[in-house]
């Protein structure tokens, strides 16, 4: 029978545990870690469909967060005109106006996506260091587009009324928004699991992944995969986009730059090409994230980068090594 | 640029653009081969890179019937199957199949001409269960329980360990029940033409019994089939026609029966005897 190996699933509840030593007070330590969960899996949401398209056709797309940035700005706009809807302390009304806001930014990211993959990617298969440089060009492009669409400010984007607030878990405080990307997020991870494990489609990305040689040998046409990997990666980020748009109340044309070393970090983690991989590797820097914002903030980013090295001499293919690689 | 891009990913070699190359002369066919060829190749030159591997390669398979497809190590004999399935483009000459030149198709389309392929590292997909990579070959088949399940059965007789390990990682098989496999799952729908590359290849003898029982069963039904084999013994009970390849051009064709029983034949064409 297919076996799981927990030894990685150990990894995040070991992360937590080890860190509450360090950060001292248990309340302190439960909100951390409902923040760390929360920001892990909108890094999910955004880092599990880069991870597919650089496992199916070896694309390293370095332009996703250009659809990070594209589906928060698109939000602002949304939520800007539902304005009624996002005031009211209801949460029915504010979901009514999120849940269009999440939508309008992952079909604006799929169809850039679209265009994205027919003349960035697509002339640059097979070569890396062309396929850094031009998408890298891409998003420096699309983030210029942003400004004269939206500006080069930073927008607010502020919480709904309905999701602003934190319920009370004893003394620690834990917010509600982070409840709700935790929410999406288990949402979005289980909608994955389902297709790769359930479907044909499903099953074809996981075979291309590891073999797409083979995949074509026996009938199927991966190409066609491929694209529609990418244009759902893409509105998976705008989705992201908006969740992390939220979570920290403003969007800039930039944050796409700012968010795509978290999610490499990620991807190498959960090891290329691998959809439960991403989900621990994005937990792991979600947490680590948080912990180190709040213990010794001047080394966050470097934590999550020691995290990475540390994961990778246990397993120099990440945490879920994909088979043929 | 071709639509199909894996073939210019970053392992894959790149074929190279090639203005002339000389023709060879083809090998002729003796009289006793039958001209009734479900597939044949018509000066197949194929290029890797820099590397010129084809120089014109003529064979014939003919319907219904199994070719093998014999000759030393680095004589041609993957690159032509490779050729054949558009993995590796031919820089000149022609793949007929069926009457149709199918020689700048891409390789889901030949596939999709009801073609099945095993290379010589079998292509299982290790992360994925042996149902589910028999489902992948089952084109027909959206879910496990749409495959047809008395071929199934027929293949599980076959083959034991695919219906023992049904529900396990293809990884965790052994080489041989890999093989069995890679085997299964190019027959788990009947195809026109199989194409296999050293099916044999690091078996033990008594899967190799299996082996041959269902090759040659799969003969008995009609269906065409191309072998590269190494393992002479294999070669002799089950071809029948062969090719011999030697420095990327078929070198000899004929029947395997014919080669068996010509010592001098097989020393100077394979540096053995059979």
């Amino acid at each position: 029978m297919n076996s799981i190996d927990i030894k990685p699933l150990l990894l995040v509840p070991v992360l937590a545990l080890a860190m509450l030593p360090f950060v001292g007070s248990p309340s302190t330590w439960v909100t951390l870690t409902v923040a760390g969960l929360a920001m892990g899996m909108i890094i999910f949401i955004i880092a599990s469909g880069l991870t597919l398209v650089f496992g199916l056709m070896d694309v390293l797309n370095f332009g996703h967060g250009l659809f990070i940035a594209l589906g928060a700005f698109v939000a602002t706009s949304v939520l800007g005109a539902m304005g009624d809807w996002t005031g009211s302390s209801e949460l029915w009304r504010n979901l009514v106006a999120v849940l269009p806001a999440m939508l309008v930014a992952m079909a604006v990211a799929a169809a850039v996506g679209v265009a994205f993959e027919r003349f960035i990617v697509r002339p640059v298969y097979g070569q890396h260091l062309k396929q850094i440089l031009i998408t890298m060009g891409g998003m420096i492009i699309g983030e210029e587009l942003i400004k004269v669409i939206w500006g080069p400010l930073q927008i607010p984007l502020p919480l709904p009324e309905g999701m602003r607030g934190a319920l009370y878990l004893g003394d620690a405080a834990v917010e509600k928004y982070r409840l709700i990307a935790v929410v999406v997020g288990l949402a979005v991870f289980a909608a994955q699991i389902w297709v790769l494990s359930r479907t044909k489609i499903g099953l074809l990305i996981r075979a291309g992944v590891q073999d797409r040689e083979m995949v074509e040998s026996l009938g199927y046409r991966i190409h066609r995969l491929f694209v529609g990997v990418f244009v759902v990666g893409s509105a998976l980020a705008g989705l992201g986009g908006v969740m992390w748009g939220l979570y920290q109340q403003n969007v800039v044309p930039q944050m796409g730059h700012q968010v795509n070393v978290l999610i490499f970090i990620v991807i190498i983690i959960g090891g290329l090409g691998s959809t439960g991989g991403a989900l621990i590797g994005a937990l792991l820097v979600g947490l680590m994230a948080n912990y180190t914002g709040f213990l010794a903030p001047k080394v966050a980013l470097f934590s999550n980068i020691a995290l990475m090295v540390a994961i990778l001499l246990w397993r120099p293919q990440g945490v879920y090594p994909v088979a043929n690689r | 640029m071709s639509s199909y891009h894996s073939k210019t990913g970053l392992f894959a070699p790149q074929p190279a653009k090639v203005a002339q190359v000389a023709h060879s002369h083809p090998v002729p066919l003796p009289p006793d081969v039958p001209v009734d060829a479900l597939l044949r190749l018509e000066g197949v030159h194929t290029h890797i890179g820099a590397y010129h591997i084809l120089h014109g390669v003529d064979l014939v398979v003919p319907r219904g019937q199994l070719t093998m497809l014999l000759g030393r190590n680095g004589a041609g004999k993957t690159t032509t199957l490779r050729t054949i399935m558009g993995l590796w483009q031919a820089s000149q000459g022609r793949v007929v199949f069926n009457g149709q030149d199918i020689t700048r198709e891409h390789t889901p389309d030949i596939a999709g001409r009801n073609i099945a392929y095993v290379p010589e590292n079998m292509g299982i997909f290790a992360d994925l269960t042996v149902r589910e990579n028999m489902l992948l070959a089952a084109r027909q088949a959206k879910r496990a329980n749409q495959m047809d399940e008395a071929r199934l059965q027929w293949i599980f007789k076959l083959f034991p360990a695919v219906e023992k390990f049904w529900l396990h990682p293809a990884g965790k098989l052994s080489g041989g029940q890999k093989q069995m496999l890679a085997v299964s799952r190019a027959i788990v729908e009947p195809r026109d033409l199989l194409i296999f590359d050293e099916p044999s290849k690091g078996l033990a003898p008594v899967m190799i019994n299996n082996m041959i029982d269902a090759f040659q069963q799969l003969k008995h039904s009609g269906t065409t089939i191309l072998l590269v084999e190494q393992n002479i013994n294999f070669a002799k009970r089950l071809g029948d026609t062969v090719a011999v390849m030697d420095d990327g051009r078929v070198v000899h064709a004929g029947s395997m029966q014919a080669l068996a029983q010509d010592e001098a034949l097989q020393r100077s064409l394979l540096g053995l005897a059979l």
